[in-house]
């Protein structure tokens, strides 16, 4: 499907927040009681980007950085003080219930199904909220049942749920409706491996089958690394690096770490590689791959050294974004 | 229509499950219905007898206030509600395609009701059957029974209206704590929960009679004995009537601009 609308398109939003601000001490506070000093935070400073239907964006940035402050906005939450923003065709904060039918939103940290009734009068309950049809909600359930695993969990009342199950009963919760675009916040934080990777696989195969668009905010780089098409790293308020994993680490993470066990003697290095550490029969080099490449590298020694194993590291994501942060001082 | 009904549905059967509270409410509030007669006792006993109601009909208020009470006691506070207001998580309530004032109201009224459903029945069965004049009398005719329906209804729904009004005012302070404890004593006394408004001095009374309060418990309690009939029954109806819709009306719009400053301020 063509479209040449993108389904998210946000332009030079901006907004800023007025937090009191006070001094310590008793003095300050007796004077806070009649006049209050206000620092303003710029939670969003004229911040644009566009989504694609069908797109997973990994968004990304310290805390802080005004990650949630934008999905707010998306989601019709939060007014901006300036700017623009469309999703699925509607400004959020002014069609807010007419977009809410349309998009789903799971946030790691607060649940949607109700406590004390088991998970399939939850569900019940949102396909009456979200009006869906009943042949539409029957279809998605037994669909999302069937990916989820929940057929065991579906009788069970929602406190008695441990995190991993109540994360895949929160991620069909969102999507009995089938809403084009879906907001995860952290849908993977306190996970155990198994359930992390469920999670991760589900919202890949939703994607592929339904064209859902993503749009992923999370601190766990490897839910990135596994999901996201793209990158949006936000910091300050701004779009800050937007581009897909591999491109961010050609151009913020050019070392590759070249473990070798040889016999013989190094022979000396071409430019753009140098030892790290060495010890007899085993060294690790660094390659700065905007030098040269890594197999250039491997051909020099090969053919001074007889190599008995070899292995090539980049960095990883988390290191990568680490970096980022640091580069980017946010 | 159809959300509100089946959110209303599954808070209702949520507060069936809680069937140990409801044994601790009915024993509560025996004791205290059986407590409160025996003081009005004394004091007729005393020889100050000039009450304004009949025995009976003050038996019969103190029964039904006891057997309703979840339905008009303003402490029975939704937890939930406070705690997204106090949090912020509000917000998070907006991403739902529904109106939140006629959610929550949904919300607590079922609350409530599904409480009263559980607690009212053994009480106004043994008050049925409690020696006169200490027992639950039958309403003079079915008209006046009917009156008393309606009214409680209202009332059930002012009751309603006036905690919306307390969550909404909830956004526009840090700790409402002291709001709520306020407002319990004082909405408490001013309905009529303390002590029947005709035991008020005249001015007092009056004044409560034409406020909200008095359209909380005191309406129907008073309709059920026979205190309220004719002229009087039809201004209460219609004085309870107004109060629900003002109170509604208030309360929305105290709720719409609480939720603009958590949606401006960013909760």
């Amino acid at each position: 499907m063509i479209r040449t609308q993108p389904i998210i398109e946000l332009s030079h939003l901006s907004k800023t927040f007025r937090v009191a601000r006070r001094d310590p001490g008793l003095k300050a506070a007796a004077k806070a009681l009649f006049r209050r000093e206000y620092t303003e935070i710029r939670a969003l400073d004229d911040l644009s980007f566009s989504v694609p239907e069908g797109q997973i964006v990994g968004y990304i940035g310290p805390n802080g950085a005004g990650k949630s402050s934008t999905v707010k906005v998306m989601s019709g939450i939060l007014t901006p003080d300036a700017g623009t923003c469309r999703v699925c065709g509607l400004t959020p904060w002014r069609a807010r219930r007419q977009l809410a039918g349309r998009i789903g939103v799971v946030f790691g940290q607060r649940s949607q199904l109700f406590w004390d009734v088991p998970v399939i009068d939850s569900f019940e309950l949102l396909r009456d909220i979200y009006a869906a049809p009943q042949d539409e909600y029957t279809a998605n359930l037994a669909r999302l049942t069937d990916l989820l695993d929940l057929s065991a969990l579906l009788r069970t009342l929602a406190r008695q749920l441990s995190l991993g199950q109540r994360m895949r009963c929160e991620l069909a919760a969102s999507l009995l409706h089938s809403p084009q675009v879906l907001f995860l916040d952290e849908p993977t934080i306190g996970l155990d491996a198994v359930s992390k990777i469920a999670v991760r696989q589900f919202i890949r195969e939703l994607q592929r089958r339904r064209g859902t668009t993503v749009v992923l905010t999370t601190h766990d780089m490897q839910d990135i690394e596994a999901l996201a098409d793209r990158i949006l790293l936000i910091g300050r308020g701004r779009i800050l690096r937007d581009g897909t994993l591999d491109e961010l680490r050609r151009t913020h993470s050019p070392l590759r770490t070249l473990t070798v066990e040889y016999g013989g003697a190094l022979p000396p290095l071409p430019a753009g590689a140098a030892v790290a550490e060495s010890q007899p029969g085993r060294a690790v080099l660094t390659v700065d791959t905007r030098v040269l490449g890594v197999s250039a590298v491997i051909a020099a020694l090969s053919a001074a050294v007889e190599l008995h194993d070899l292995s090539v590291a980049s960095q990883s994501a988390e290191e990568l974004v680490a970096g980022l942060y640091r580069e980017l001082e946010l | 229509m159809k959300k509100y009904l089946s959110f209303f549905r599954v808070r209702f059967l949520t507060g069936l499950q809680y069937r140990a509270a409801a044994a601790a409410g009915i024993a509560t509030q025996f004791a205290w219905g059986f407590m409160t007669l025996l003081l009005y006792r004394a004091f007729a006993r005393a020889g100050y007898d000039r009450f304004p109601l009949p025995f009976e009909s003050l038996s019969a208020y103190i029964w039904l206030q006891q057997a309703f009470l979840a339905l008009f006691a303003v402490w029975f506070w939704d937890s939930d509600i406070l705690e997204m207001v106090e949090s912020g998580s509000v917000a998070y309530e907006l991403c739902r395609p529904t109106d939140l004032y006629t959610m929550w109201y949904v919300k607590t009224g079922a609350a409530r009701l599904s409480r009263a459903v559980l607690r009212c029945a053994p009480i106004l069965l043994v008050a049925v059957f409690l020696p006169a004049p200490f027992g639950l009398t039958a309403p003079a005719s079915a008209l006046q029974f009917l009156a008393f329906l309606l009214s409680l209804t209202l009332g059930f729904g002012v009751v309603l209206a006036f905690g919306m009004l307390v969550y909404a005012a909830e956004f526009f302070t840090v700790s409402p704590a002291g709001l709520r404890v306020l407002v319990v004593a004082l909405v408490d006394f001013c309905q009529g929960g303390l002590l029947p408004l005709p035991f008020l001095p005249a001015a007092l009374r009056t004044a409560l009679e034409w406020s909200p309060f008095g359209a909380m418990q005191n309406a129907p309690l008073l309709v059920y004995s026979g205190f309220l009939t004719g002229g009087a029954l039809l201004r209460t109806l219609g004085l309870q009537l107004f109060w629900l819709l003002a109170l509604v009306l208030l309360g929305r719009l105290i709720l719409a601009r609480g939720l603009r400053r958590a949606v401006v301020q960013g909760g």
